[in-house]
């Protein structure tokens, strides 16, 4: 057996050692489940048997199915039949009478605790680091191994469904907390003797629910408040999800009809929900993006090859508002001194001030400890003098749009950084060869632009200028990856990536209008279409005026280059709204949307006489077609100009920058998802009717007629 | 009757064992139904907004079966949102009374087209678990005298003198004729199961047991003698003053098996069906309701079908086909006795539900289906489907090959 080692310990106990030669993990694919079953069959054979012991050689324990099960386009019947036997064989585990005990080491996650609930007792390490849990839901999946079956006959039906849709991580202790582990071990050499003591103690068990006459906790659906959770979970679920998630859903469905049958039958139905989860295009797209090409991205995809960067021991931040004290929070967070500058000291500590309201809250919530306050806190020096800057190894400047300050603060603690320090700006929109030219030298200058709020955002687009080194870029990536955030590498151009290709969705909703299509219907089209949020709204919140700065800036430097920017039907409705109507955005009070004081916002009434009706409404499908064709026709543009050179990037940048839907896999994985003929068949018909910004790039026509996908 | 009620098509999933371990279990009997509907709106091309109704049998119609189930799976089948559906009770006669509710609205011009039948999925919603106030309510019991069916069963066999040998001999038939009829592959209009992914779940009835014999059925234990004991058989006696003790003859073999299970039958006037170019396969010729002493209960069936061949002006000689559900064996024989038949060569001649059990609200339409088969087959002209039905009700309906 190449996946696991079946090993003699004293007294008859046999240890089943997961140890995958060929991979450094443990994972669970088709040759994991054939030497499982082989081993339990083997177990079945011993006449000595006094009780096993399930532990692993890796740093984690086992972290789930190799989800490469699913990228080889499997069948129906393959996918079930993996399901069923991974089931059928932990299921001859757990009856056989003997102890079973899962000895947690590490990361035990997905079908690794699922192997682990099918088991009599769970002795985890004390380490806050081990994550417990089930989180295939994030990809689209359900657990495949039983997961769902025997946390509802543990938990009921309820509880087991918060647990599992939420696709909750817990560490040792709260997994204690919640009767997931029995005990925990506080050093590692304590859990096997643990173990041996416990079967020595327990000769014969049996799970609860595999004793006769169990009842599931609160019941099946013929009880009265199970069947009231029942009913109001589809319409809990519509509300959270819009349907765009088949995952919750099924395993409410596998919830529900498995409560009024056995535990085996159970399992069965649970294995075909499975099967149709593992084939949708829903879990395809999100395994695709989110899993492999988010590997790819850890892994350096993006990344110069180079030797692992000079390590950062202190960071400066100028500015700190809302984008610079988040900066500083999160790198404080992962363990480096910052300086948190701005030009005086009393901004500057009000800076920190927001940093500790932060963290407030999060106590509140029970999801951070004072302790762990005080350590950033005391990580984070504010102030209003560039000599504090001194030594330096990065300074990320965070301070207004605006070129000629940006060029002021980098010459002004230029001299300040260390030898090798390196210079980032956070901008969002000013290209940054341009930029680059206020520091010397320009190859140690770089973009790093951070999300808002920055505490709550995971991605980091990292803008490569002109000049940039590759050493500076690598660097940079590994700064991202050490905050726990996510780098995605771009180079220079107006508006980089995330700027430019949200803005193209924000402009849709808005010729949409423009047209006098119904407002309402607009709205709701883009959240059908998956988006976070409506277009409208979305352009409330950046607000009209940051538009129209954008787009009068885009228009000088194009003019400076002699060139012109094509009209955009928004153009109009921007005009119209802010020198029309004086209505810029939410900051202001009046945009698209009323605010009133104390209530739900709610669209502006006069809008539909505003903006009257000039061509024919639009099917809801139609409109979702053109907010999201843009998008993906824009991020095509993005690779073929070399703006983007990864196609992971770009999926990734998408759902994690502006919330375009995983579901979709995003931007470039959601033109796979159409197929790429269909798609550019699409956006000619697009281009027709609504204008040449739905032009089809030369590099779609390509790949559609090569009969390529983006990989 | 103005018009002709019309059969154009009557299909049936297979009967999984309706307990723990059966094929059906993990089917909901929406999901079950649904199926069924989907099949019949992909076999003949229909276009479900024509549907004036959905009548479904169902017995328990609680929990997973409650609710107006016809709706509700026609709503999961997807068909036409305007498509109404109704779930109706007549107790085991369910099945074959959708169909001639069906037959009676189109006969009577108020309807053109309606898809009847009926589901039971008993593993997953236990007979009984609706109650009802016949044994839930305790003066309503004692004064009607309430007992078990099979107790009732037992007394028929005690009362007409059938021997434990002669009830075990026509459940070895069912089993042979039912096993002969699978292999042969009689039972055309059965549509197998699949899940939500195309994997097959079932394609054949899978209580049977195939290779039975007479000892074996001889080795089983009555099934009602404890309930009879606990004083169910003294209700009954003090009904029928002449009996001195009932026998307890009626097993687990020669009883029919509880079941999953599900059927459609569409039924149509002749104008929608030329208009849809529907091929008719039968017209339903009469139908016969009728009730009879409740504790007893099972005495039903030969007066419904006296009844309805009085209706037809038809006799015993020109019914080619005769089901009569094998509910108990002993139903079966006092049926015969009823309508003075004599040999077993036109009476359920694929086996019955002793074999291949009795989901419910279900089977009526099912035997309807089957009995459609197998006239085609033989190439005969005219069928009589009968069940005994608790309370002492019996129902049939008669039906005529075009």
């Amino acid at each position: 057996m190449n996946t696991i080692e079946y090993k003699y310990l004293e007294d008859g106990i046999v240890n089943l050692v997961l140890n995958n030669k060929s991979q450094a993990v443990n994972l669970i694919g088709f040759s994991f489940v054939e030497d499982f079953s082989l081993a339990v069959a083997q177990l079945l054979q011993e006449k000595e048997l006094k009780g096993v012991i399930i532990s692993s050689a890796k740093k984690v324990f086992l972290t789930g199915a190799d989800l490469k099960i699913f990228t080889n386009k499997p069948s129906a019947k393959d996918l079930f039949d993996f399901s069923e036997k991974w089931k059928e064989t932990l299921r001859k585990l757990e009856t056989m009478g003997k102890p079973v005990v899962s000895l947690i080491n590490g990361a035990c996650l997905g079908g690794g605790f699922e192997l682990a609930l099918a088991t009599h007792y769970r002795i985890a390490l004390n380490a806050k680091k081990i994550k417990i849990g089930l989180p295939d839901i994030k990809i689209g999946l359900l657990p495949m191994g039983g997961g769902i079956t025997r946390l509802s006959r543990l938990l009921g039906l309820q509880k087991a469904f918060e647990f599992i849709s939420l696709g909750k991580e817990l560490s040792p202790d709260a997994a204690l907390a919640s009767g997931f582990i029995q005990v925990l071990a506080d050093r590692p050499e304590e859990i096997l003797p643990k173990a041996i003591e416990w079967i020595k103690a327990h000769p014969e068990v049996s799970q609860a629910y595999d004793v006769k006459g169990y009842k599931i906790p609160g019941g099946n659906i013929t009880t009265p408040r199970t069947a009231q959770f029942i009913t109001a979970a589809p319409a809990l679920l519509m509300k959270k999800t819009r349907g765009h998630y088949p995952a919750p859903a099924a395993l409410l469905s596998v919830l529900a009809e498995g409560s009024v049958v056995d535990f085996d039958t159970a399992l069965r139905i649970e294995s075909r929900y499975f099967v149709k989860l593992g084939l949708s295009k829903e879990a395809n797209n999100m395994i695709h993006t989110l899993w492999t090409q988010f590997n790819n991205l850890k892994k350096g995809n993006s990344r110069p090859n180079l030797p692992p960067s000079e390590p950062i021991k202190k960071i400066g931040v100028l500015g700190a508002g809302m984008m610079g004290h988040g900066i500083a929070y999160a790198a404080a967070l992962s363990g480096y001194p910052v300086v948190l500058k701005d030009v005086s000291l009393e901004l500057a500590q009000k800076g920190l001030q927001h940093v500790i309201t932060l963290m407030d809250k999060r106590i509140e919530r029970g999801q951070f400890s004072v302790e762990k306050k005080q350590e950033v806190v005391d990580r984070i020096t504010p102030s209003d003098n560039s000599q504090d800057l001194q030594h330096c190894d990065l300074v990320i400047e965070a301070v207004f749009e605006n070129r000629e300050l940006k060029a002021k603060v980098t010459q002004e603690v230029e001299p300040f950084l260390s030898k090798k320090g390196f210079f980032a700006s956070n901008t969002s929109t000013l290209p940054i060869s341009g930029l680059a030219t206020a520091f010397s030298p320009p190859e140690k200058f770089i973009g790093l632009h951070f999300f808002s709020p920055v505490d709550k955002m995971q991605l980091v687009e990292i803008i490569k200028g002109k000049m940039t080194s590759d050493e500076t870029l690598a660097r940079a990536f590994d700064f991202v990856l050490s905050i726990n955030k996510i780098p995605i590498v771009v180079n220079d151009s107006r508006g980089f990536y995330t700027s430019r290709v949200f803005s193209t969705y924000v402009e849709e909703g808005l010729a949409l209008l423009g047209e006098g299509q119904n407002p309402q219907c607009i709205e709701s089209a883009g959240l059908a279409a998956g988006m976070p949020v409506g277009p409208l709204a979305l352009t409330d919140e950046i607000s009209l005026t940051l538009i129209e700065h954008i787009n009068n800036q885009t228009d000088k430097d194009l003019s400076a280059e002699g060139k012109t920017r094509p009209s955009h039907p928004a153009d109009e409705v921007v005009e119209k709204m802010i020198h029309g109507f004086n209505r810029k955005g939410k900051s202001t009070g009046a945009g698209f949307y009323d605010y009133p004081a104390g209530e739900s916002k709610h669209l502006w009434s006069e809008l539909p006489q505003l903006f009257p009706l000039k061509v024919a409404v639009l099917k809801q499908e139609e409109m979702i077609d053109r907010l999201m064709f843009i998008q993906a026709i824009e991020t095509s543009r993005c690779l073929e100009e070399g703006v983007l050179s990864s196609v992971g990037d770009a999926n990734i940048g998408s759902i994690f920058g502006w919330g375009f839907p995983s579901f979709k896999g995003g931007t470039l994985q959601f033109i796979n998802d159409y197929g790429l003929p269909e798609f550019v068949k699409k956006s000619k018909d697009l281009e027709s009717k609504f204008g040449k910004r739905f032009a089809v790039p030369k590099l779609l026509i390509e790949m559609a007629m090569g009969d390529r996908i983006f990989e | 009757m103005s018009r002709k009620a019309i059969i154009y098509d009557a299909i049936r999933t297979p009967r999984g064992k309706g307990k723990r371990g059966g094929s059906l279990n993990e089917v909901t009997p929406v999901r079950l139904l649904s199926s069924v509907l989907r099949k019949l709106e992909d076999r003949n091309q229909l276009d479900t907004s024509l549907v004036d109704d959905v009548i479904m049998g169902c017995v328990t119609p609680v929990g997973e079966e409650g609710g107006d189930i016809a709706r509700t799976a026609a709503l999961y089948a997807d068909w036409h949102v305007d498509v109404p559906g109704m779930q109706l009770n007549r107790f085991c006669a369910s099945g074959l009374e959708a169909v001639n509710t069906a037959a009676a609205k189109v006969a009577s011009g108020f309807e053109e087209l309606i898809v009847a039948g009926g589901v039971e999925v008993m593993s997953r919603v236990p007979m009984a678990s609706d109650g009802g106030a016949w044994f839930l309510d305790p003066d309503v019991s004692i004064q009607t005298g309430f007992v078990p069916q099979g107790i009732s069963a037992d007394l028929l066999a005690t009362l007409e003198g059938f021997s434990r040998q002669e009830l075990d001999e026509l459940a070895l038939i069912s089993q042979t004729r039912a096993a002969d009829a699978t292999q042969k592959g009689y039972f055309k209009s059965e549509i197998p199961i699949y899940d939500q992914n195309g994997l097959l779940i079932l394609d054949h009835d899978e209580h049977m047991r195939i290779g039975t014999t007479l000892s074996d059925l001889a080795s089983l234990k009555p099934s009602f003698e404890k309930a009879g004991s606990i004083g169910f058989d003294e209700v009954a006696l003090r009904k029928y003053p002449m009996v001195s003790r009932i026998k307890h003859l009626h097993t687990a073999g020669n009883a029919s098996g509880i079941v999953d299970g599900a059927t459609a039958v569409l039924v149509g006037s002749e104008e929608i069906g030329e208009r849809l170019g529907l091929k008719a396969r039968a017209r339903i010729v009469s139908m016969g309701l009728v009730a009879t002493e409740p504790t007893i209960m099972l005495t039903g069936p030969g007066p419904a079908s006296l009844k309805a061949l009085k209706k037809a002006g038809m006799t015993v000689n020109d019914l080619d086909i005769i089901e009569i559900n094998e509910a108990f064996a002993g139903v079966v024989l006092r049926f015969l006795r009823d309508l003075k038949i004599n040999d077993l060569y036109r009476v359920n001649v694929n086996g019955g539900a002793m074999a291949m059990g009795h989901p419910l609200g279900a089977t009526g339409a099912m035997l309807l289906g089957t009995a459609l088969d197998e006239l085609e087959r033989r190439d005969k002209q005219t069928a009589l489907i009968s069940l005994c039905v608790g309370g002492g009700m019996g129902i049939a309906t008669i039906i005529e090959r075009i």
